[in-house]
């Protein structure tokens, strides 16, 4: 039997975890479909017909899909996966949404947040915010899966030559309807996938402060990202919280600054390739995974940092 | 209104977690256990939401172990009225929760249940959705914001990038997002109230649920750790190692 993934899009473009997605779905199994709900998501479905590994797209274009509301995508993705072995999509807040509603749909266990396959029913999970690693192994008939990208290297993004089918089906629940969204606009590359990512901490002292942190990120390209201590103190907004209750990342450089270091941040980073932690105080928890630690006053050596490279 | 909120007793969040040395999983002997602090902001929701006189009534229900009515009192004393108990030793998956939390939901028919997000010990992030589907209510997951008026809830929610705004029909499932609320402390005169305020037990047979997973967890092991690098004595050579030792810039 196929293998769906439900694909990561805005109905502009497809999200980029897909191809995180895809590639764990390789790993199970060789046929993969890749399923593209939405509504105006052309765009997204010829995108996705060329992505690597996937020999059908299948496209359920429909108004009721626009929001991804998941009281609708739910039925549509149960309806269709039953004649699938194993469901997966990534891991964010979409594939969060509505993947669970899909697995009691089916009457089967979801397994979250995998990070490894090690055959087509057994996987490993982060528990207790990655400070263990759960290896699970599912007899369910369907296996639904979320996916956490850190966790799988992308497969390429073309060269690809799916088929593509439209699906007429439209599902909607009527018990829920958008209201309104408010998105954080950004010049700078998306936190979950970006090769930089350069973090603040409480130690940034207030919002403002974290101007030169935009600055170094400019000159490296980087995402910027923040810790929770920084979130809650209201210096930036909730988005940017790299950690286990905000983003998961693992770039090839991430530069802490500011960052003491807490379990739920490292939770959020210690896999990055090279880490780097700027920060005054010398026995910072963040300095014992550290691959670069500097002791120093972030004030200085961020614009210093800044001006040299 | 009716409210009906789920809580979990899980390990306190300030305890460091250790596997245990057969890996089959993590040590919870003599261990600190607290109500899951996603739940706690569930319960503190549901009670302002009274407080502003939405609700009249806040129902807390935990499955689990008969320790879980420890949390049950946690609840009780933060301000819901009555506590339900499902108890079991069994091990129980998001499904099997799911299932049994519908069945109190047929029976106690809430306006609105309010989950947490997740539980930090599992850190699945299915029950509420789970919740929803089988008894076919609206969501709204990953809440920061929530309103009800004129038999709608409007819940802003926590996404990638940003926050969206949606409205549900009521009944309807919410699940918490940490800013959400801050949760306040009971009081110790609270607290010995609570004692007296009711609390039923029931059993998954009770319900006619059947407790079931298809999921066997084979091994729990520590995480790989990373170890600490070098520190460098300026940002001239901080610079000079990431282009010719990382290679990353």
């Amino acid at each position: 039997m196929a293998i769906l993934v439900v694909a990561e899009h805005d109905n502009a473009a497809l999200g980029a975890a897909t191809l995180n997605t895809v590639a764990a779905a390789r790993q199970i199994g060789d046929d993969v479909h890749l399923l593209v709900v939405g509504s105006g998501c052309g765009s997204v479905a010829e995108a996705s017909a060329a992505v690597e590994g996937v020999s059908k797209v299948l496209v359920a274009d429909n108004a009721a899909y626009g929001h991804q509301l998941a009281e609708n995508v739910s039925l549509l993705v149960a309806e269709l996966g039953k004649g699938y072995s194993h469901i997966l999509t990534s891991a964010s807040t979409s594939g969060k949404n509505y993947l669970p509603r899909v697995a009691a749909l089916l009457d089967v266990d979801q397994i979250s947040d995998i990070i490894r396959v090690d055959s087509a029913d057994t996987f490993a999970r982060p528990i207790y915010a990655g400070n263990a690693i759960a290896t699970v192994q599912s007899s369910a008939p369907v296996k639904v899966i979320t996916v956490r990208s850190t966790g799988f290297d992308p497969v390429a993004a073309t060269g690809g030559s799916a088929v593509v089918e439209q699906l007429d089906s439209a599902h909607d629940a009527g018990i829920s309807s958008f209201v309104s969204e408010e998105m954080a606009q950004s010049d700078r590359p998306e936190l979950g996938g970006a090769e930089i990512v350069v973090s603040g901490g409480r130690g940034m002292g207030n919002g403002e402060n974290f101007e030169i942190l935009y600055k170094l990120a400019d000159k490296l390209g980087a995402a910027v990202g923040a810790s929770r201590a920084a979130v809650d103190a209201g210096f930036v907004p909730n988005d940017m919280q790299v950690g286990q209750t905000g983003k998961i990342v693992a770039p090839n450089l991430y530069v802490a600054v500011g960052i003491s270091g807490a379990i739920q941040h490292l939770a959020g980073m210690k896999d990055s390739k090279v880490i780097v932690a700027i920060n005054k105080d010398e026995e910072a928890p963040i300095f014992q995974v550290a691959d670069y630690g500097l002791v120093a006053d972030l004030f200085e050596a961020v614009p210093e940092l800044e001006g040299k490279l | 209104m009716k409210i009906l909120v789920a809580v979990k007793r899980v390990i306190d969040y300030n305890v460091k977690v250790r596997v245990k040395a057969d890996h089959s999983d993590v040590d919870l002997t003599n261990v600190k256990m607290a109500i899951n602090p996603f739940c706690e902001i569930a319960v503190e929701e549901a009670v302002r939401l009274k407080e502003k006189g939405v609700a009249t009534e806040i129902v807390a229900v935990s499955l689990g172990t008969k320790e879980s009515q420890e949390q049950i009192r946690t609840a009780l004393a933060l301000g819901a009225d009555r506590g339900i108990l499902v108890e079991t030793d069994e091990k129980l998956g998001s499904l099997s929760v799911a299932k049994l939390l519908k069945a109190i939901v047929d029976e106690e028919k809430p306006d609105l249940v309010i989950l947490g997000k997740q539980a930090i010990d599992s850190d699945n992030n299915q029950t509420g959705q789970m919740l929803a589907a089988l008894s076919g209510l609206s969501q709204g997951t990953f809440a920061s914001e929530l309103t009800v008026e004129d038999g709608k809830a409007s819940v802003t929610r926590e996404v990638d990038g940003g926050l969206q705004t949606v409205s549900l029909s009521l009944p309807a499932i919410v699940t918490t997002d940490l800013r959400l609320n801050e949760p306040r402390y009971a009081s110790l005169p609270n607290i010995m109230k609570a004692k007296r305020k009711p609390l039923d037990t029931k059993t998954p047979a009770d319900l006619g649920v059947e407790v079931a997973s298809s999921l066997t967890t084979l091994k729990v092991e520590p995480p790989a750790e990373r170890s600490a690098g070098i520190k460098v004595g300026s940002v001239d050579e901080l610079i000079e190692k990431l282009k010719t030792e990382a290679k990353v810039i």
